[in-house]
């Protein structure tokens, strides 16, 4: 038997006195691939953060291969939610991205032939070579987010969990950011939780969708979760999912649920 | 004879007079070496001082350590230890206070005063030789002594092991903080530990070029190599020579004239600051202009 990736049971999620989400169970194989949609707010986020250990659940249980996520942490990358570097000087590109290999180990800057050769790979994959010299905080919010990825993939990660990692990309670096992934999945049967607001970019590669919405949640295939009929009972009016030449498109969400979402269109 | 001319040359023999200088340099052996520790840990600390963004708060620290110093001279204890002491609870304190700069810089802005006030009430009361008073503000590396030359050089390397023990975790947390903890990096305890680090280099400091003219060390010289380069590995290379010169070359300078040492230290250090940034303008906005330029793309 194959080890669990991620293990969530009966899990809560309290911030305050607004539970955000509640009873999530959740298991995750190697190399699977979920998407977590929902409005702002719906706890997203604050999934990633809660299997990091940043947020705490109560009552309830995640396990990281196996064990608490303390001991797993050299095996998780970490794309976080865009925003731009603290630091202006000292730090280049490539720096950024050897980070993800050896950050967390005690030691001055030394870094072997072996670990240069990983950090270029990483960089070439997301197409930032050119970034490898340059200094971060000279960088664009979307120059950083590729030094970003090739951060937390470096370290060819079992599991990876990234927040939105499209917004500032454009679409050239969001099909790089596509492939390099399906490369991962690939080679090392790397797992990946992917927060986003828009999952039809890459709707291709979904496993299954976890989709937070109001304190509920709905969590299955594309084909499962995407339907008229579960969305409709879901937000308690007709919605409709139409599906035309690979992209989903909802009609008919109730105002508040579209004005959470922040659409472009209708897309979901 | 012009008189202008005579009036002259004596100011200048006052800064500089190079006559029996090999005498000189054997008397002051013990201060060059001082002085080539705390130039190699000054640099090392001061790249971490400029990409952490702690300027001010090395400022607040040494008057606080001032104060700690100054108390030990009014109790008779040790400089070195009242020194030290005064800059470690300061250090800890903007630390645990202050992890966002703008809380720091206003608890930082709090307290400076209230420890430089400290220090001059202590002062005041203390009825010893002046010069040791005046000294804890602006330098008296001259009086370094066989004891607290051991101390000195000690806590040094000290700064520098630790220093170089965190240096990535460090770097990984200044960098960003958030993904360091999700890699396991401990945020807390590392900038903790840097901060100690900070408050023994800024003790150090004080005994040499003064509570006033601290940032001449701790800063100058890592803005003046952060100017030139980037490199994890080049760029604190670069601070640490840019401040050994700074401190052994204005020691070296200092030695014939009456002036106090300081001055010389931070002239030089700023010099090389200078130099550097005009020698990176071009390179800078060279790359500027091409980042701007593929961006627009």
């Amino acid at each position: 038997m194959s080890e669990k990736v991620l293990e969530i049971q009966r899990a809560t999620l309290t911030l305050g006195e607004r539970t955000i989400w509640s009873g999530l169970d959740l298991s995750l194989e190697p190399g699977e691939f979920l998407a977590v949609i929902g409005p702002n707010g719906s706890g997203k986020t604050s999934l990633l953060k809660a299997i990091l250990g940043r947020l705490e659940i109560n009552p309830g249980s995640i396990s990281v291969f196996g064990g608490p996520v303390a001991k797993a942490r050299s095996r998780i990358g970490y794309i976080p939610q865009q925003r731009t570097a603290e630091q202006s000087a000292g730090l280049r590109g490539q720096d950024l991205v050897a980070l993800g290999i050896d950050g967390h180990v005690w030691g001055p800057p030394i870094r072997s032939r072996k670990n240069r050769e990983r950090v270029a790979k990483a960089l070439e994959q997301i197409g930032a070579e050119e970034l490898a010299k340059i200094p971060v905080g000279l960088l664009s919010g979307g120059q950083q987010q590729r030094l970003r990825v090739a951060q937390a993939l470096v370290g060819a990660p079992g599991l990876l969990l990234c927040d939105e990692p499209f917004l500032s990309l454009d679409l050239k670096y969001q099909q790089k950011l596509i492939e390099v992934i399906q490369a991962h999945r690939r080679q090392s049967a790397m797992s990946v939780v992917f927060v986003t607001h828009d999952v039809n970019p890459i709707l291709g590669m979904v496993d299954r969708i976890l989709y937070f919405t109001g304190g509920k949640f709905l969590l299955g295939t594309p084909a499962e979760v995407l339907d008229s009929g579960v969305l409709s009972e879901v937000y308690d009016t007709k919605v409709e999912v139409l599906r035309e030449k690979g992209r989903v498109n909802v009609i008919g969400l109730p105002t508040e649920a579209i004005h959470h979402h922040e659409f472009e269109g209708e897309g979901l | 004879m012009n008189p202008a001319l005579g009036v002259a040359t004596g100011f200048w023999d006052q800064i500089f007079d190079f006559s029996d200088y090999g005498e000189l340099i054997s008397l002051v052996s013990n201060t060059l070496l001082a002085g080539l520790a705390l130039g190699l840990m000054g640099g090392l600390v001061g790249i971490f001082v400029m990409t952490r963004d702690l300027a001010f708060a090395v400022h607040g620290i040494s008057e606080l350590s001032f104060a700690g110093a100054a108390a030990a001279l009014l109790l008779g204890a040790s400089v070195v230890v009242g020194s030290i002491t005064g800059s470690l609870l300061a250090a800890i304190l903007f630390g645990l206070l202050g992890s966002k700069a703008r809380d720091r810089n206003s608890i930082v802005a709090v307290l400076m005063p209230f420890g430089l006030g400290l220090g001059i009430l202590f002062l005041a009361l203390y009825e010893g030789r002046a010069a040791n008073k005046f000294g804890l503000l602006i330098g008296q590396i001259v009086a370094v002594d066989g004891p607290e030359l051991g101390w000195l050089i000690l806590v040094s390397a000290l700064a520098i092991a630790g220093l170089l023990a965190i240096w990535r975790p460090l770097t990984f947390a200044t960098a960003d903080e958030e993904v360091a903890a999700a890699r396991g990096v401990p945020v807390t305890l590392v900038s903790v530990l840097f901060m100690v680090i900070l408050g023994l280099a800024t003790a150090v400091s004080v005994q040499i070029v003064g509570a006033l003219l601290v940032l001449a060390l701790l800063v100058t010289p890592a803005a003046a190599a952060l100017r030139v380069t980037s490199s994890p590995v080049l760029a604190p290379v670069l601070s640490m020579l840019f401040a050994v010169v700074s401190v052994v070359g204005g020691t070296l300078l200092a030695l014939g004239g009456s002036m106090p040492i300081s001055p010389y230290i931070t002239t030089v250090s700023f010099l090389i600051y200078l130099a550097c940034r005009l020698l990176a303008a071009p390179a800078s906005r060279r790359l500027k202009s091409r980042l701007n330029a593929s961006s627009a793309s």
